[in-house]
């Protein structure tokens, strides 16, 4: 227990560190949203100063920090300049978009890649495991951009598939069963490249931890026992390669928010990725810090859900 | 470094010709990246014939002239009656041969027309030109910010294992914090606070100063691990014993042992740096038109008409490959080589 308090309260400092290092990063950065609005004769300077006090923009970094935290204390993570409104509720409907993409392409990675890697290690240097691993390593040196790309330029040409956004032109008015129907044709391309571009990690990461548990003693000397081979494969040897994989998971919840930025952006899913695009486009300094603090929570919680698991799965960890 | 040298070798020897390749890219490119051509927007690669229509074999590779359909802008139509042969070595535009050597040889060309390899863009700009061109920032950036980082990482983590004590502990959990965050979001949350509209090469500094300091975390780590325990070796503790200074003992016997930790790192480095700049440019936070990069290359692909009409636009993904293929491969075999040689221990 004394473990897992440990490691929440490091968490905890850590996102707190975040938090500041990203402020100082914009503290120190020059600009801001109302610069350009200076250049626009219909401002007068006045009003422009009255704005930036409103905003507490002129205040001095540890006053603008306060006021943030307070905002965040209320729910409201600071104010969005071009939105005018607050910033939580704006980022929790394109977080939940996000989600949705990536939840789903999470899963769909790992319900692969793990039957594939266990098998690809099972059958190493036979066909299986050629085909894995060459398909794998064929995808690792394609970069994301260029699949993203590549999927979507097959898309448009054959027409299968709705190339942009999340639901059609007029989808309100259809029954429930349609709009379902048209939010998953919506979704293929996107959870496609980043299943793929997930894949080949994921796979040689399952393979070599198994490959590595099958060489073990304990696990020869079950098989000597005559236990069934994929009950071998799955329950001990697999559970003995788990450590890594459970970490390599943490990561995977980790990227939950931050992970799908750029296949977002390339088929114009209307997610986190592109509006914090917008926002930095447009200087909309808390939109900004609040995008990247909320993918930061993800991350350290996914560390934070590898160790609690890591302390349930490995009794090592535990007699610590 | 025993485990492979052959293939280690082919891949350095890869690697090396594709540089070298887009090193020598005014030789190589026929045009100006940056020349527009008003009359030919959107023209389609130029096959390479051999055969003409009636079937005569010319040992001269040859293309057929492409002509603008009636009232089309961008559909064009192979003139059969009009050949345009290759010529090799013609002198053409003027360029730099590595940034200083002035000349006008090029690989190739033809003397009426101009020949448009992998087609042009919308301004009617050689795409193949570009991409090669675009290959020489992209790739700069890359192997700069690696660099960047690697010398960021190598002070701070020799520093920092070798001194321990307090610098040890703030700078790593520093380095705890910069890992924390995810790394694309910190990348563009920078950039979102530098500014935006300026002229390539200040552009290209910003993109190369910001990923190569943003990434000192992990090489800090890892060189930080090899100075932890090249500090306990006999001889270095030798060396202290004789009076060597700290300045001393951290050149001559502390880096030389981080070379291995190093040489991965920037293998594992460079194409990830090389795609954070593409991710950036094709967003438009990285390097501006008219600077060819392979981001901002790709980066009109967001337009859905490019997109469905237009396919050879998306040819400069297909130039990254080659690079990250054999960037790839060297990772995995010096890796390969230091478990190796960790077994020999």
């Amino acid at each position: 227990m004394r473990y897992l308090l440990r490691r929440f309260l490091h968490a905890a400092l850590l996102l707190a560190g975040a938090s500041v290092l990203a402020f100082l990063f914009t503290s120190l950065a020059p600009g801001n949203y109302f610069d350009e609005m200076r250049l626009n004769p219909q401002i007068s300077s006045e009003t422009l100063a009255a704005l930036k006090a409103h905003y507490d923009i002129d205040k001095p970094f540890a006053v603008r920090y306060a006021v943030w935290l307070k905002s965040l204390a209320r729910g409201e993570m600071g104010y969005s300049f071009a939105y005018n409104a607050p910033v939580a509720p704006l980022l929790a409907v394109r977080a939940r978009n996000t989600l949705l993409l990536t939840i789903t392409s999470t899963l769909l990675a790992w319900c692969i890649a793990l039957p594939l890697g266990v098998w690809s290690a099972r059958y190493s240097g036979r066909w299986v495991d050629r085909v894995a691993t060459g398909a794998s390593a064929f995808l690792l040196v394609i970069p994301d951009i260029a699949l993203g790309l590549g999927l979507l330029i097959f898309a448009v040409r054959t027409r299968w598939l709705p190339t942009g956004g999340m639901v059609s032109v007029g989808s309100e008015g259809m029954p429930f069963a349609a709009q379902l129907w048209d939010l998953l044709r919506h979704m293929i391309l996107p959870v496609a490249i980043l299943v793929l571009g997930a894949q080949p990690i994921l796979v040689r990461h399952v393979r070599s931890a198994v490959a590595e548990a099958q060489e073990e003693g304990f696990v020869r000397a079950a098989a000597a026992h005559g236990i069934q081979r994929r009950r071998l494969l799955w329950r001990y040897a697999l559970r003995a390669a788990a450590n890594p994989l459970i970490s390599l998971f943490g990561f995977s919840i980790g990227a939950l928010l931050s992970g799908s930025l750029l296949v977002e952006v390339i088929t114009s899913w209307p997610g986190l990725g592109p509006f914090l695009l917008e926002a930095i486009l447009a200087r909309d300094l808390y939109v900004v810090i609040g995008g990247v603090l909320l993918s930061t929570v993800f991350l350290v919680a996914g560390n934070f859900i590898a160790d609690v698991l890591l302390f349930w799965a490995d009794p090592r960890i535990r007699t610590e | 470094m025993k485990i492979a040298p052959r293939r280690q070798r082919l891949i350095v020897t890869l690697l090396v010709l594709l540089h070298g390749i887009v090193l020598v890219g005014g030789f190589v490119a026929p045009y100006d990246p940056i020349r527009q051509d008003r009359d030919r927007p959107y023209a389609p690669p130029a096959r390479i014939h051999f055969a003409d229509g009636p079937g005569k074999f010319h040992l001269r590779p040859f293309v057929y002239s492409q002509r603008l359909r009636e009232d089309s802008f961008d559909q064009y139509d192979d003139d059969h009656a009009k050949l345009i042969p290759l010529k090799f070595f013609v002198s053409g535009a003027s360029y730099r041969l590595l940034g200083v050597i002035p000349a006008k040889i090029h690989l190739f060309g033809a003397d009426e027309e101009t020949v448009n390899l992998l087609g042009t863009d919308g301004y009617g700009r050689d795409l193949f030109s570009r991409i090669v061109y675009g290959g020489q920032i992209s790739l700069l950036a890359g192997l700069l910010a690696a660099g960047v980082s690697l010398l960021v990482g190598t002070i701070v983590g020799s520093a920092s294992g070798y001194l321990g004590g307090w610098t040890d502990s703030i700078a790593m959990r520093l380095a705890e914090l910069c890992l924390a965050l995810p790394w694309l979001y910190l990348l563009f949350g920078v950039r979102a606070f530098l500014p935006l509209l300026v002229s390539p090469v200040k552009a290209f500094l910003i993109v190369v100063i910001t990923i190569g300091v943003l990434g000192w975390a992990r090489p800090a780590r890892l060189v930080r691990g090899v100075a932890l325990s090249a500090k306990e070796r006999d001889f270095v503790r030798a060396a202290r014993g004789f009076g060597a200074s700290n300045s001393y003992i951290l050149r001559r016997h502390i880096l030389p042992q981080t070379k291995s930790v190093i040489l991965t790192q920037a293998a594992i480095l460079i194409p990830q740096y090389i795609l954070a700049e593409v991710t950036l440019s094709f967003l438009g936070l990285g390097i501006p038109e008219p600077a060819p990069s392979w981001g901002n290359l790709l980066s009109s692909l967001q337009q859905y008409s490019v997109l469905s009409s237009y396919w050879w636009m998306y040819l400069p993904a297909m130039a990254m490959v080659p690079f990250f293929f054999g960037y790839l491969a060297l990772s995995s075999t010096l890796q390969e080589g230091r478990s190796a040689a960790k077994i020999d221990l």
